[in-house]
């Protein structure tokens, strides 16, 4: 695609004069509450024109006090920021000229169409007569928006409205493009996509500042900023922060035989700081100066292989917050049945119509005792249909849906009191405390007296949760509120556990700390199924089912999809290239 | 039924009912700031006004006519105009309300044994207010003509002899404050009722609950019972200061007040559990109870009577349970309602909440599966 | 860029945001609801479902001994408007139905009635009345007092007598001779309902913005606060004019409520009106976040204040001191005020030009305060 943008002779000049620095920041501090902790503290940092500058963290880091300091909208406590020469505090309308800014939920009217919105943006942004004719048929090409013009905004899927976001923000063709969490809610296809029209764009000579909480992001990026509680701990390239565990990463593979052990055993040698499950191999990352332990001390098997491996950002991220906590899980379920044949879980031909509209068409899965299975899909294709008639909040069609071996349309009190559930985002009661909170829960499956009492002592033991009990559960840190949210999904000590994605948007040490907390449930027999469109989740799995377009369309461990894809030009797929090609595969063979 | 999982929601409504500090807000200070509003702002009652004079007879008579408004206690002072213009003028700035004009031979002919006029003006644009200062001004003016006539020696006899039952001060406040213990604890049990199901669809624990193994009727009691809890102590809490703060006594029986109190809230539940199943979030869930709240409050009753309405609207007030409550309420407190009267307006509340309780009921078990 | 440029970009913004407002408030079902549901409601509630019009006060009337005056009394309180009158002979009888309230009052005359009727002595009238309803046992005070007076009258002019120092009370009721209650209730309802259009829409619509983040786009193109208010106010305002010709279309045609003043001077005040209900939402606006926040408070601090101490309902000087000198702040009263002047009196100076003054200072303080308290950033 050749996309041309039109720049001002001032503006191409002013960027031709200092080719390198868009915003320079100085000792920039940001605090909401004259006595609470800041948001930001002494940021000190440029960014350049023509890249994409990745600005990298955990939620609560401060991204997005930092994105609306740079867009003007907040102003600093103390220090200051330029943008393309103007100060952000004295001459906030300058800097509105020359930004381009999508804030977190795209800032679309949702009850505006697709051209409406458009039209808003431009007329506000002063792009009129023969050049708004012009940008707005690059721009729906590019976007691919054409054929969705007059449907409402809140109409579009996330990837859609992402992209109807990113068009509203460059109508002008800004200086500097800030995008704040842009791939949130949006399925790998519609972020590569997205990837792919901020090339085109920095090719052109844009400023681009990409924030996000998810860390292969970063390598995508020419620098980053990565923040971390207020502070930036690494600025620069991002191949500079991941060449700084070369040599320390080692991927154990072959046939490992219990992998979730071997984790549990690995994690517990002083040398390993971090490691993580990745399909059917484990990752592991060791300390610095430090040598790899024997396979013995890992607890491998024979048959294992122990290789080097490329380091991620994300490796290097984690080390340089000085390793996974390692914690250990008190957590004493009572022991499920070790018969693995049974099926705790089972789905037969599942089908669920809208009216014309089929959601889920003759889906069927089985997940085996001590499973983790994982429902993969994009947005929209029908997996939170099936994953809610599997939950029985959704009546269906036809075929059945069965949980630990009771139909939860014939018997649905009794099926359900044998799941656990963790819903997408934090579901608690906010306004309530963490005892309260479980409480509840522990009366809402039917515990009471000695049994409820046991089992609030158990959980709030297993994950610590003793010193925050009387705070209220919406002003927990997120790490606490996932436990909490577990607790009260496990408390009645469910043979089967259900999760939405339950680690999407949540920082890289909270995500292993939970999945810690699973694989322990697993090693003692529960079953779990979780649906996600993000891969980190998707590599706990041990077998994952694609739905695209209400089908499931393969089914499998995840080595089995991504041989699934193997050619030549990709001799190692990625999970994520696996559901790409699949999608892709599947597209093409309807057409 | 579970008894153990319903309870465990029930103390969760409680605690989510009073902790959250923006709907503990909109739960208490609505109340308080009504209850202050009707005890001392909602009032028909004309006292205190001016009252103007266009006087140009000036004889013995008027001056003792004058003497006689000047004494009444519903007026404040005497404006006196000089001519009809003036008093005019005076009408439409809404100065005064009324002006009584006196002919300059009143006087002289009431001494000739002869009949005197008075003219009464009188600001029609507040009819009410209006035509109850016209009989505040004609009983003076009567009274005046008898006791003229008989000479103030005789015995002061009116020819009327006038009584309230009930209220015998025809007191707004006795006749007001009852009430409260149906509009108050009405608003309050919507809230609560109307709100909660959309507030846990918002913050995405509907679906949490959902999944538990409570069922939907154990959801939809769950939700039902907190309101019967706060609408019974706030009602109960109402009744209390009715009697003991405004010193109205309760003439009928506490028993039939309680009864008629549970059957009221149950049919309000109702509504409000209806709503709640109809709507998706709280701003929907406002405005719900906005529209449904505003004709039952003004179509109650309690500012003018049902009986006023035009007979179309009347079968339609009947749909309201606080039209009923109210009749109950005044009934119990200021007139001994014995309980075959209050069995009369039981029965169509009663009715009010089967029908609003099972198509809640049939709209939550469609709209959760 | 030149001045001229700089203007028309500015307008071009205006225009842009005053469509996509007027957009949504076509498209969001909350916005239908406060700007047409509610306020059809509260007309049709005020024109017809509330009414001081005690025109079929149901009385008994007990005559002990029944003769050719209690007949003619009856016949004459019959032949008023007022009563639906029910006849006994036992007062007892009408005791239960009293208590049951299925009679508001009762008139008893006694057994001597009639003889001391001819003595030309106090006749014995009782009168007793629901107490419990204050404002109808007060109306019906009245009435009985007036058919009792005129009876009176009438006989004695039958009788060819001339009863002594007899005085006649000629009441006249200016402005609203048939004495409906409709006629101030309906401009009442007006006002309630252009407070509900200027203040509680235009803080939901603001505080929307923020509730969907929708805002912070918006501030980061070049948009001004000036702009972003007056892009929130035209579209509001020309609302709150249809809502007005509504109000009035129905006032005339419906309700049959004379328009006595102009309808220049009723459109130039209530757009005044409007302007301070616009001036309250906004000021909502700057503190509501989320839209629960800011129709509770415009419920609140411009609904309720509307309803009890506009004097269009309940009569505020009967209030207590304290309520009486904050009504002096109810934008609301002055309106009422103007606008049962405009409609039953005429354009009378003397009454519209303080209430438009009062307004606009209000107006002006609201919009001071407003453009003090707006931020263009979001902390």
């Amino acid at each position: 695609m050749t996309a041309t943008w039109h720049v001002s002779a001032s503006q191409g000049l002013a960027a031709m004069a200092d080719p390198t620095t868009l915003v320079t920041i100085d000792a920039l501090t940001k605090s909401f509450r004259t006595d609470g902790l800041p948001a930001l503290s002494e940021l000190t940092t440029s960014i350049k024109a023509g890249q994409v500058t990745g600005l990298v963290g955990p939620d609560g880091a401060g991204k997005t006090t930092l994105m609306r300091l740079m867009a003007g909208l907040m102003l600093p406590s103390a220090g200051r920021i330029e943008v393309c020469g103007f100060d952000t505090v004295t001459e906030a309308a300058a800097v509105h000229e020359v930004i381009g800014y999508m804030p977190q939920r795209f800032g679309l009217y949702e009850d505006l169409s697709v051209i409406e919105n458009l039209t808003l943006y431009a007329d506000l942004r002063g792009v009129v007569g023969q050049q708004r004719a012009e940008t707005f048929d690059k721009l729906l090409v590019f976007t691919d928006l054409e054929r969705f013009q007059p449907r409402l905004a809140g109409a579009l899927s996330g990837g859609m409205k992402q992209k109807l976001g990113l068009a509203c923000a460059m109508l002008k063709s800004p200086r500097l493009l800030l995008l704040d969490e842009p791939s949130v809610g949006v399925d790998p296809i519609s972020r590569r996509e997205l990837w792919k029209m901020v090339y085109t764009l920095i090719g052109e000579g844009v400023g681009v500042v990409w924030s996000t909480a998810y860390l292969d992001e970063a390598e995508n990026c020419a620098e980053v900023i990565v923040l971390n509680e207020a502070r930036a701990l690494f600025q620069g390239d991002p191949k500079v922060m991941t060449a700084s565990v070369v040599g320390r990463v080692f991927q154990v593979r072959g046939a490992i035989g219990d992998k979730r052990a071997l984790l549990v055993a690995a994690l517990k040698r002083p040398e390993v700081i971090d490691g993580v499950m990745q399909g059917a191999t484990v990752r592991l990352v060791i300390g610095n100066d430090q040598t790899l332990p024997s396979k013995a001390d890992l607890g491998a098997v024979e048959g294992s292989e122990v290789v080097s491996a490329t380091p991620r950002f994300e490796d290097a991220f984690v080390a340089m917050l000085g390793g996974q906590p390692k914690r250990r899980l008190l957590l004493e379920t009572r022991p499920q049945s070790t018969d693995n044949q049974s099926l705790p879980v089972t789905a037969k031909s599942l089908t669920k119509c809208f009216g014309s509209f089929t959601a889920a068409d003759n889906i069927s899965f089985d997940i085996k005792r001590g499973e983790i299975f994982g429902l993969l899909g994009p947005n929209g294709a029908g997996k939170s249909t099936v994953f809610k008639m599997m939950c029985g909040l959704l009546r269906l069609t036809s075929g059945s849906a069965l949980v630990d071996g009771l139909d939860l349309m014939k018997s649905p009190s009794a099926a359900r009191a044998r799941l656990g559930y963790m819903a997408q985002k934090f579901s608690l009661y906010g306004d309530l405390s963490v005892s309260q909170n479980l409480d509840f829960f522990a009366g809402a499956y039917g515990l009471s007296g000695q049994k409820k009492r046991d089992a609030i002592k158990r959980v709030v033991a297993a994950f610590d949760l003793a010193s925050q009990l009387q705070v209220n559960a919406g002003g927990l840190p997120l790490g606490f509120k996932q436990r909490l949210a577990l607790s009260c999904a496990i408390m009645h000590e469910p043979p089967v556990l259900f999760l939405d994605e339950p680690t999407s948007g949540v920082d890289p040490l909270t995500r292993r700390e939970f999945w810690s907390f699973i694989n322990a449930m697993v090693a003692r027999g529960i079953t779990v199924m979780v649906t996600t469109h993000f891969m980190d989740e998707a590599e706990y799995c041990d077998r994952v089912a694609l739905i695209y377009r209400g089908k499931n369309i393969a089914i499998g461990t995840p080595e089995e999809l991504q041989n699934m894809v193997r050619t030549a030009e990709l001799p190692h797929p990625t999970l994520e290239d696996a559901f790409i090609g699949l999608v892709h595969q599947h597209d093409g063979a309807l057409t | 039924m579970n008894w153990i999982r319903l309870l465990a929601l029930i103390i969760k409504e409680l605690l989510a009912a009073f902790r959250d500090p923006r709907a503990r807000l909109a739960l208490i200070l609505p109340p308080v700031l009504q209850f202050f509003l009707f005890a001392f702002a909602a009032t028909l009652e004309i006292s205190n006004v001016p009252i103007g004079v266009l006087n140009h007879d000036w004889g013995t008579a008027s001056t003792q006519l004058m003497a006689r408004f000047e004494r009444a206690s519903a007026f404040s002072e005497i404006r006196r105009y000089g001519s009809v213009a003036e008093a005019q003028v005076a009408i439409d700035r809404q100065d005064v309300m009324v002006v009584v004009q006196i002919g300059q031979d009143f006087s002289r002919t009431l001494a000739a044994g002869e009949t005197a006029k008075i003219q009464v003006l009188l600001d029609g644009r507040k009819s009410n207010g209006a035509q109850i200062v016209n009989g505040y001004v004609s009983s003076i003016v009567t009274r005046f003509a008898i006791d003229y006539k008989l000479g103030t020696a005789m015995t002061q006899a009116s020819e009327i002899v006038e009584r309230s039952w009930y209220n015998p001060n025809r007191d707004y406040r006795s006749a007001m404050i009852p009430t409260l213990i149906g509009s108050l604890t009405m608003a309050s049990v919507l809230m609560i009722v109307g709100m909660s199901v959309a507030r846990e669809r918002e913050l995405g624990t509907f679906e949490q609950l959902l999944v538990s193994p409570l069922q939907p009727f154990e959801i939809l009691i769950g939700k039902a019972v907190p309101g019967l809890i706060v609408g019974m102590g706030q009602g109960i809490l109402i009744a209390l200061i009715t009697v003991l703060a405004f010193g109205i006594s309760l003439t009928g029986s506490a028993l039939v007040l309680v009864v008629g109190l549970v059957v009221f809230l149950l049919a309000v539940i109702g509504v409000g559990l209806f709503i709640s199943s109809l709507v998706s979030n709280q701003q929907q869930a406002m405005m719900g109870i906005m529209v449904f709240m505003m004709p039952a409050m003004m179509l109650s009753g309690f500012t003018s009577p049902v009986q006023n309405m035009p007979a179309w609207l009347q079968p339609i007030a009947m749909a309201n349970p606080l039209v009923h409550m109210i009749v109950i309420l005044r009934g119990v407190f200021l007139r001994d309602m014995p309980f075959s009267l209050v069995a009369e307006r039981l029965w169509p509340m009663a009715l009010i909440a089967v029908v609003t309780l099972s198509a809640a009921a049939w709209l939550f078990q469609r709209r959760t599966q | 860029m030149s001045t001229q440029g700089r203007a028309g970009a500015r307008w071009r913004r205006i225009r842009a945001l005053v469509i996509k407002e007027a957009r949504q408030l076509i498209r969001d079902p909350s916005s239908l609801v406060v700007g047409f549901v509610l306020p059809v409601l509260l007309l049709l509630l005020f024109g017809f479902g509330i009414s001081f019009d005690a025109t079929r006060v149901k009385v008994g009337l007990v005559i002990e001994a029944p003769s050719p005056d209690t007949a003619w009394f009856f016949a004459s309180l019959s032949n008023t408007p007022f009563f639906e009158v029910h006849q006994t002979t036992d007062r007892r009888v009408f005791y239960d139905d009293l208590a049951a309230g299925r009679l508001n009052g009762l008139i008893a005359l006694s057994g001597d009635f009639t003889e001391r009727l001819a003595r030309g002595d106090s006749a014995g009238v009782q009168v007793i009345t629901d107490g419990s309803d204050p404002n109808t046992a007060n109306l019906i005070s009245g009435y009985v007092l007036g058919a009792w007076n005129s009876w009176i009258q009438q006989r004695a002019l039958t009788a060819g007598q001339t009863t002594a120092a007899f005085i006649t009370i000629e009441p006249r009721f200016w402005y609203n001779p048939e004495l409906e209650s409709r006629r101030f209730l309906v401009p009442g309802s007006i006002a309630l309902i252009l407070m509900m259009i200027g203040a509680l829409l235009t803080a939901l619509v603001v505080s929307r913005e923020w509730e969907r983040g929708t805002i912070e786009a918006l501030l980061a193109t070049p948009v001004g606060t000036v702009e972003f208010i007056i892009g929130k106010l035209v579209p509001n305002f020309l609302l709150g004019l249809c809502a007005m010709a509504v109000c009035i279309l129905a006032a005339l045609f419906v309700f049959h409520i004379p328009l006595r003043g102009s309808l220049i001077a009723l459109i130039a005040f209530t757009s005044v009106f409007l302007i301070v209900a616009l001036g309250i939402g906004l000021l909502i606006s700057t503190v509501a976040r989320t839209q629960f926040l800011a129709s509770q408070i415009a419920l609140l601090l411009a609904f309720l204040p509307g309803l009890y101490f506009s004097g269009f309902l309940f009569e505020v000087a009967s209030m207590p001191a304290a309520l009486r000198a904050f009504s002096a702040i109810v934008p609301a009263k002055y309106f009422v005020r103007g606008l049962q002047t405009i409609f039953l009196v005429g354009d009378v100076a003397s009454v519209l030009v303080p209430c438009t003054l009062a307004l606009l200072a209000m107006g002006a303080i609201l919009f001071a305060l407003t453009a003090r308290n707006t931020r263009q950033r979001l902390d």
